[in-house]
């Protein structure tokens, strides 16, 4: 069984960072980590390899040099192998250029299944994986909390509002995209990341997937025009002080506010 | 223009509050001159909504009639297509809900239209539509535009307040009066790839309703250790409160599932919350922004929490606790 596993390198900004009106962030003022979301479809893709007793889980990402990282993460933990994809015209890429990208990954690679995270943790558009789903017509759930592999069908758990569940089942080839809290993300020893980097990790132009940077970024859903600073609303009343004086204030907003 | 489409969730015969709330934002954008409001109402029995949402003020309300009870991705695609192939919208409105994200986005993609989720401000001019939504992790807010988009999909964050600003500069060209037509669509549903629905669950039932508490203290993923929980249980029970916690600690199994406050958990609305080491994701904000005083503690001076907070504090909550812990003994 081969599962192609789309993660992200997101970004956060740098705590002092204040907008300028531009549609864009400098690189410096950004860090870099794996979604959130990645380390659970991570897992959730070695699990199923690990059931079937074989097979292979390519991981890949839409991004520069700084997503190599996350990749050689997943390598650590046990992905096979990795793909990095890149063009310089996809800095700012929205959730429906990277999908064109990784669409045209999913047509070279025919895994059985793709595991995205359900969202990312910057841009939180949750979007990239059902968009997916949509330019390559495989079938698809979002927000899944738990899978079962029995021959070529899933039974998944769909995650709705309230703590309820959608039990459903899905034939092979299919994308889900997957929620935190599915599963226990395992470590990677010391020995694998270190043996990460003997495993093959393939960076491709766009023209190595058989696309070309106008038609990817005729995809786009949307074009950032500004980034601003959010509007703050008139926000708490700050308790200032030592912890005493705060575990007093609020000790004394409490016995007020419960009793009344 | 060929004006606004709202896709409406529905409980039971009638139309959710999110659903209203789009119905206001699709009445605003009217008035702003992107064209006639259309409501599509998908399902097996859905003519008794159907009434009632075209008595909202719409010009129109479609009943597209499928052959399943319960919400199907594919289906809602198919019947999406084939409303925006009918109606060319400029605009289709939808919640930034679970049933939304399993769907919306390919919608999107296949039909090349524009697209953005999680919107917290929407309007219309000559120049088109304009949306905001967040970025950088709710750091800054990104202003988008839809340039050569015929067709935008558009899905809303819950309770961003578009019903209330929709309804200042209601004009009696706007009135109520006249209920909308309501006609009916039908969908070729074959070949389309599938999923089968086989059951829904309820949530587990806990031992403690978190719903029913006058006083919750939540604790979030600043606690960082599961071995701290005691101490904050035990502080609960002194200022007798009842314990609930945010996502990231039922995920990591500390926390029973019945004792979420969030989206996917309960939505609680005590006399006070107090929200110790939460950051406060959209999620879970979604589930205690309704509460009646809401006390935040929190390392981070840029927690979005503190955005929902009456009271706040920046503080190591530990220090906090303990000092608590003798407030109340």
């Amino acid at each position: 069984m081969k599962v192609l596993l789309p993660v992200k390198q997101v970004a956060r900004l740098e705590d002092d960072f204040a907008p300028d009106g531009g549609a864009t962030v400098p690189v410096e003022e950004l860090e870099w980590q794996l979604n959130e979301w990645d380390a659970f479809s991570l897992e959730a893709a070695l699990e199923l390899v690990e059931s079937v007793d074989g097979g292979e889980v390519v991981a890949v990402t839409v991004g520069d040099e700084h997503a190599e990282e996350g990749l050689l993460a997943c390598l650590a933990k046990g992905a096979d192998r990795a793909i990095r994809v890149w063009d310089d015209a996809l800095e700012g890429a929205d959730a429906l250029v990277v999908a064109a990208v990784l669409a045209a990954v999913v047509d070279a690679e025919r895994p059985e299944l793709v595991l995205c995270g359900v969202q990312s943790s910057d841009a939180a558009n949750a979007a990239t994986g059902i968009a997916l789903a949509g330019l390559t017509g495989l079938a698809h759930v979002a927000v899944v909390k738990e899978i079962a592999l029995a021959g070529e069908t899933l039974t998944v758990h769909r995650e709705l509002d309230g703590g309820e569940v959608e039990v459903l089942r899905v034939a092979l080839p299919a994308l889900l995209t997957v929620q935190t809290g599915i599963n226990e993300p395992r470590y990677a020893t010391l020995r694998a990341i270190k043996q990460a980097r003997a495993k093959p990790l393939d960076t491709l132009a766009l023209a190595d997937v058989g696309l070309d940077a106008d038609t990817v970024l005729a995809a786009a859903g949307a074009r950032v025009v500004r980034l601003r600073a959010p509007e703050r609303g008139e926000g708490a009343t700050m308790l200032d002080g030592s912890p005493a004086e705060i575990a007093e204030r609020i000790a004394s907003i409490v016995r007020e506010e419960v009793a009344s | 223009m060929n004006g606004v489409l709202v896709v409406a969730e529905l409980a039971g015969a009638e139309p959710r509050p999110t659903t209203i709330e789009l119905i206001e934002l699709a009445r605003a954008l009217r008035r702003q001159g992107a064209g006639p409001v259309r409501v599509a109402l998908i399902g097996r029995d859905v003519d008794d909504a159907a009434t009632a949402v075209a008595a909202l003020g719409v010009d129109e309300a479609i009943v597209v009639g499928v052959p399943i009870p319960h919400f199907e991705a594919h289906v809602w695609q198919a019947a999406l297509e084939a409303l925006i192939a009918e109606h060319a919208p400029a605009v289709v409105l939808a919640a930034h809900s679970v049933d939304s994200l399993g769907f919306a986005a390919a919608l999107a993609a296949r039909g090349r239209h524009g697209f953005a989720s999680d919107v917290t401000a929407l309007s219309w001019s000559v120049g088109g539509l304009a949306a905001s939504r967040g970025a950088y992790g709710e750091r800054l807010v990104a202003e988008l535009d839809f340039p050569g988009k015929d067709t935008v999909v558009v899905l809303t964050r819950a309770g961003a307040g578009f019903g209330a600003a929709a309804e200042t500069g209601a004009t009696s060209s706007d009135a109520l009066a006249a209920a909308g037509a309501i006609t009916r669509l039908d969908v070729e549903l074959s070949g389309r790839e599938r999923t089968e629905h086989v059951e829904l669950r309820e949530p587990p039932r806990g031992d403690v309703d978190i719903t029913q508490a006058e006083l919750l203290l939540s604790i979030g993923r600043g606690i960082e250790d599961a071995e701290r929980i005691p101490e904050l249980r035990e502080l609960a029970s002194r200022m007798g409160a009842t314990l609930s916690a945010s996502r990231p600690l039922i995920d990591a199994g500390w926390i029973p599932p019945a004792q979420q406050v969030g989206q996917s958990g309960r939505t609680v609305a005590p006399k006070v919350y107090i929200a110790l080491g939460i950051s406060g994701a959209v999620q879970h904000l979604a589930g205690m922004s309704k509460s009646k005083t809401i006390i935040a503690v929190n390392s981070d001076p840029r927690a979005p929490i503190f955005g929902v907070a009456h009271y706040g504090a920046v503080a190591d909550l530990f220090d906090v606790a303990a000092e608590l812990e003798r407030q109340f003994s």
